[in-house]
């Protein structure tokens, strides 16, 4: 991941002001894909702080979810608790949970840790499952709330923002320049002293940390809780595709990989219901072997070559 | 007690075919290929079909899976993967394009068998009670057994005895190595990953008879796969089948003794203790 | 006769894309999952009674509102059982469709999530399949949240009132063991169910989970076989139920009582294990004696090319002939109008007469039972025809 710029971040605080107006102007349907698309750049975003740099592929993103709308869900139905604690709670389990996967797998090669994160959303769901079923008891997760898509809309826009912000500022720390090394190679990075488990621990944490905070923040929209829906795999699949499409190079390639991905899947969703999947298994040949390093990848390319004629 | 080691062994049985399969893709081809669970699938798929339409016994079904699925891996081998092989410059540039190309093909997979069955693939083939060693089982499993027992030896003997099977050999311990003494790599690592993706599909048809499938149950089989080639040791096939003894009877005597709810994490945990002790699996020399 | 050959014609032209006619037409909207972990169960009891409802009143002229014949126009789309694609789907029928009317969801947490949307637009919702012990706050909450199915609470009652009988018959002891789906509703009756079944001073000798999706459940039939208990009780859904009675049969599990939850009403059930799941039990159930119900499932076999469910499928087709009946009685597309009319009146349906009070029907089956190749009602609130309970016995042909 290149090293973020003051020029840049304006750009980007201008995008976040003229979002924050979306719901004046959109209602119902286009608000709706409005908070999706809130929601998956907030977690393609917080991917690409991790995968950008390190080019570790996380398919994590369903568990942290997932975590994130179960607790809020238990919290709220079983033992009466505000949602903002929740929130609150979500954040530092979904940390914490990343941490400790990060310690256990990031200091070995990248496979592994792609193996470990690809089964992890259904393990975590057996494991909450069980938990519940055993200890806690349940009679149904019920989210209730008054908040309505403009809130959670607003919600996750600050989410998104604040995993924006914190990239930026890790981009020009002594942490961003370490991973640029490791990026580059990762002996390299070992032989001149940095401790690169630690560094991409950081990281991962901070994916599992926002990861946790989206889950929490749409579990009333939801309003009711099923383990199997809200840790559903294809959660994260749609996040590494996002990002990919957009280019992991630099920080702001999400938003232009979520925002045309979504109204293509929308358009397709509507007229080819039954072929959905199978686009998004297109979607990932035609960036594996077409966009390797997506729509990003593709705009240096075509800047560095004006500026190569000019 | 016994109950737990002959279910456990019996469901080891599939395990073990499924997880030679996709180390010959891995070890071999060098070919993460997460897309493993859905041929898996996709063989089930076939002895589904073919029984409830035309009433075919699924051991037929096995047989007429090898062929196609062996042209079928091979094609995707030869147009999908090779571009990707000859592109990338290091083993990890080769991983992160495998793993993405295999992934979608996965949803491709997927995509098509729900286009054909969406709901579970559900029948009943000799699904008659038996008694092993005193414990009850059923037909359909033991008879699946047998015959991942027979593939896995006539795998093994290939491998071991056969000139293109030793072939296959040399190229899981080194690809330069294997290219220098006039071994033709690229066709071999074709061959090897076909014949992986046959075994898995065979796999899939047996695993059918007995355990009820569905299209996008792909994902939980290949995690399975991987996390009993790297126990057993990349390229190791004498690892893999063991362990994959030692899954299926830790998941069989976790469900019995502890809980159903906690197979996978079961799983999992093997697999952090792998990762922490052994990450070069239980019969591994290379170091990673 | 003219007229209602005309408006055949002017049905068949809009569906066809024309739109001339399309003042005659009402449009309803049905999301529902045929993909996903829940199309198993709605492409039994969801989809089929949707088309046989839609096909027959097309049939018949269309719906006669305000002396107006009007065809449905049907709006279908698959939510792949993910709340976020519904709640979309949801607002792309209120929104961009436009409908007039929506068939409630498929599933309790899909209901409860599009209550607030429907709720927006006025659209009554009578939900089918969404069973819960919430229904009060719901409906307190949403006013145009209508209940059909029952309770959790009653659905367990059920069950332990057949338990209490057979103890009283000495066909089974104090001992039952218990296995559950770990997700959502599966952990909400089993935990339901210890309380209610040791009040009634059973002792849950194995009590067991297993997660939504367990390929292999032999261990769970296992343990439960060497417990010893003589009542087997699983709150499970599809696939698991096929899955234990399969499982059931290998192991020869020898019970008196044999329960399980959702699908055990499929005829597919019955179709996979023959007589050998005779004396079965399962939720849901029907009168299938009642003449209207009869005819019922003649129609649907003859229409969608299926045999009914025992369950769920009576319920939501009754759900769509109260949504007729209100539309036509309330002589209006007026969606408030329309489920004021469903709160003040009662309908006549395959169900016999339902009613609703605070929003809830209280008329529906709990139990039912495989008895000679039929799964009859055993237990239930306010419905007639309920037959005697059979002790389990063996699993031969």
């Amino acid at each position: 991941m290149k090293r973020a710029n003051w020029q840049e971040l304006l750009w980007v605080a201008i995008i976040v002001v003229l979002a924050a107006f979306w719901p004046m102007l959109a209602n119902g349907y286009w608000l709706g894909i409005g908070v999706d698309m809130m929601m998956y750049i907030a977690l393609a975003t917080s991917w690409v702080l991790f995968s950008g740099p390190t080019h570790y592929i996380s398919l994590a993103s369903a568990a942290f979810f997932g975590v994130g709308g179960f607790i809020v869900g238990t919290g709220m139905s079983d033992y009466e608790a505000s949602f903002w604690s929740m929130l609150a709670l979500s954040a530092v389990v979904g940390g914490a949970l990343a941490a400790l996967i990060g310690l256990a797998t990031l200091r070995l090669s990248g496979v592994y840790f792609v193996i470990f994160t690809l089964g992890l959303a259904e393990m975590i769901r057996n494991l909450v499952s069980w938990i519940q079923n055993n200890f806690l008891g349940s009679r149904g997760l019920y989210v209730l709330t008054d908040f309505t898509d403009k809130h959670l809309y607003w919600m996750l826009l600050v989410t998104a923002a604040a995993v924006y912000l914190l990239g930026w500022i890790i981009s020009r720390s002594r942490l961003g320049f370490a991973l640029r090394i490791i990026g580059g190679d990762e002996t390299v990075a070992r032989h001149v002293g940095i401790n690169t488990a630690m560094a991409k621990v950081i990281l991962f944490t901070s994916t599992g940390f926002f990861g946790a905070i989206v889950g929490a923040i749409i579990a009333p929209r939801w309003s009711y809780i099923e383990p199997n829906q809200v840790f559903s795999p294809q959660l994260s699949f749609f996040v590494v595709i996002m990002a990919l499409l957009g280019g992991s190079g630099r920080l702001w390639g999400p938003i232009v990989g979520v925002v045309p991905f979504l109204l293509i899947w929308n358009w397709v969703d509507a007229n080819f219901p039954h072929q959905s999947i199978l686009v998004l298994g297109l979607a990932f040949l035609v960036i594996v072997y077409f966009l390797p390093h997506g729509f990003v990848g593709r705009i240096d390319q075509l800047r560095a070559r004006a500026r190569g004629r000019s | 007690m016994l109950d737990i080691l002959v279910s456990g062994l019996l469901l080891s049985g599939t395990y073990a075919l499924v997880a030679m399969g996709l180390n010959l893709q891995y070890g071999v081809a060098r070919i993460m290929n997460l897309a493993n669970g859905e041929v898996l699938v996709l063989g089930a798929l076939a002895s589904f079909w073919l029984y409830t339409t035309s009433q075919i016994s699924p051991i037929l079904t096995v047989i007429l899976v090898i062929p196609i699925s062996f042209i079928g891996n091979y094609l995707i081998y030869r147009f999908l993967l090779t571009p990707l092989v000859r592109r990338s410059k290091t083993q990890g540039a080769l991983e992160v394009d495998s793993i993405l190309a295999t992934f979608g093909m996965s949803f491709i997979f997927i995509g098509i068998m729900v286009s054909i069955e969406g709901g579970f693939f559900f029948y009943k083939y000799l699904s008659e009670p038996i008694q092993i060693l005193g414990s009850t089982t059923s037909l359909n499993r033991l008879v699946a057994f047998l015959i991942a027992v027979l593939i896995g030896a006539g795998l093994y003997l290939w491998l071991n005895l056969s000139r293109p099977g030793i072939a296959v050999r040399a190229v899981s311990v080194s690809t330069e190595a294997s290219g220098l003494v006039g071994i033709n790599v690229p066709r071999i690592s074709a061959l090897a990953f076909a014949l992986g993706g046959t075994i898995t599909a065979v796999g899939g048809a047996l695993i059918s008879t007995f355990i009820t499938l569905d299209a996008s149950i792909g994902v939980v089989f290949t995690l399975k796969a991987l996390i009993i080639v790297i126990m057993g040791g990349v390229g190791e096939i004498r690892g893999a089948i063991v362990a994959a003894v030692i899954l299926g009877i830790v998941e069989t005597a976790v469900a019995t003794l502890i809980d159903p709810g906690l197979t996978l994490a079961s799983a999992y945990f093997i697999f952090i203790l792998i990762l922490l002790f052994r990450p070069q699996g239980l019969f591994g020399r290379r170091a990673v | 006769m003219f007229r209602r050959k005309l408006l055949g014609l002017a049905a068949a032209l809009t569906v066809a894309g024309t739109s001339v006619f399309a003042a005659d037409m009402i449009k309803i909207g049905a999301i529902a999952p045929k993909t996903g972990p829940l199309a198993g169960g709605a492409v039994v009891t969801q989809w089929p009674n949707v088309q046989l409802w839609v096909e027959q009143v097309n049939a018949r002229g269309g719906l006669n509102v305000d002396g107006k014949q009007m065809q449905i126009e049907l709006i279908e789309y698959d939510d792949k059982t993910n709340p976020g694609e519904h709640i979309k789907l949801a607002q792309r029928l209120a929104t961009q469709d436009k409908v007039d009317f929506v068939v409630a969801p498929y599933g309790t947490g899909f209901n409860i999530a599009t209550a607030p949307i429907y709720g927006k637009f006025g659209y009554p919702m009578i939900a089918v399949s969404a069973i819960t012990d919430k229904a009060d706050e719901l409906t307190e909450r949403y006013s145009n949240l209508f209940f059909t199915l029952g309770t959790t609470t009653a659905f367990v009652d059920g069950v332990k009132e057949i338990l209490i009988e057979q103890r009283e018959a000495g066909t089974i002891g104090n001992e039952v063991a218990m296995v559950n789906v770990a997700d959502a509703f599966g952990i909400e009756l089993a935990d339901r169910a210890r309380e209610l079944f040791g009040e009634a001073g059973f002792d849950i000798v194995y009590d067991k989970s297993y997660p939504l999706g367990t390929p292999d459940l032999s261990p769970v039939m296992k343990g439960a076989k060497d417990s010893g208990a003589k009542a087997f009780v699983a709150w499970s859904y599809p696939p698991d139920s096929f899955g234990l009675a399969e499982q059931a049969i290998i192991e020869d599990l020898d019970v008196n009582v044999y329960y399980s939850a959702v699908a055990t009403s499929f005829p597919a059930f019955k179709g996979a294990y023959g007589n050998k799941i005779n004396n079965v039990l399962g939720a849901g159930g029907t009168n299938v004696d009642d003449p209207v119900i009869a005819e019922y499932r003649d129609a649907h076999l003859a229409i969608t090319g299926k045999v009914a469910d025992y369950w769920a499928s009576a319920n939501t087709y009754a759900a769509l002939q109260i949504l007729e009946q209100a539309i036509e009685g309330a002589a209006t597309l007026d969606r408030d109008v329309v489920t004021q009319f469903i709160k003040d009146n009662s309908f006549d349906t395959v169900m016999g007469s339902l009613s609703f009070e605070n929003q809830v029907s209280n008329t529906f089956w709990s139990v039912g039972q495989w008895q000679d190749g039929v799964f009859r009602g055993v237990k239930g609130s306010n419905v007639d025809g309920a037959v005697s309970v059979r002790a389990k016995d063996g699993w031969s042909d």
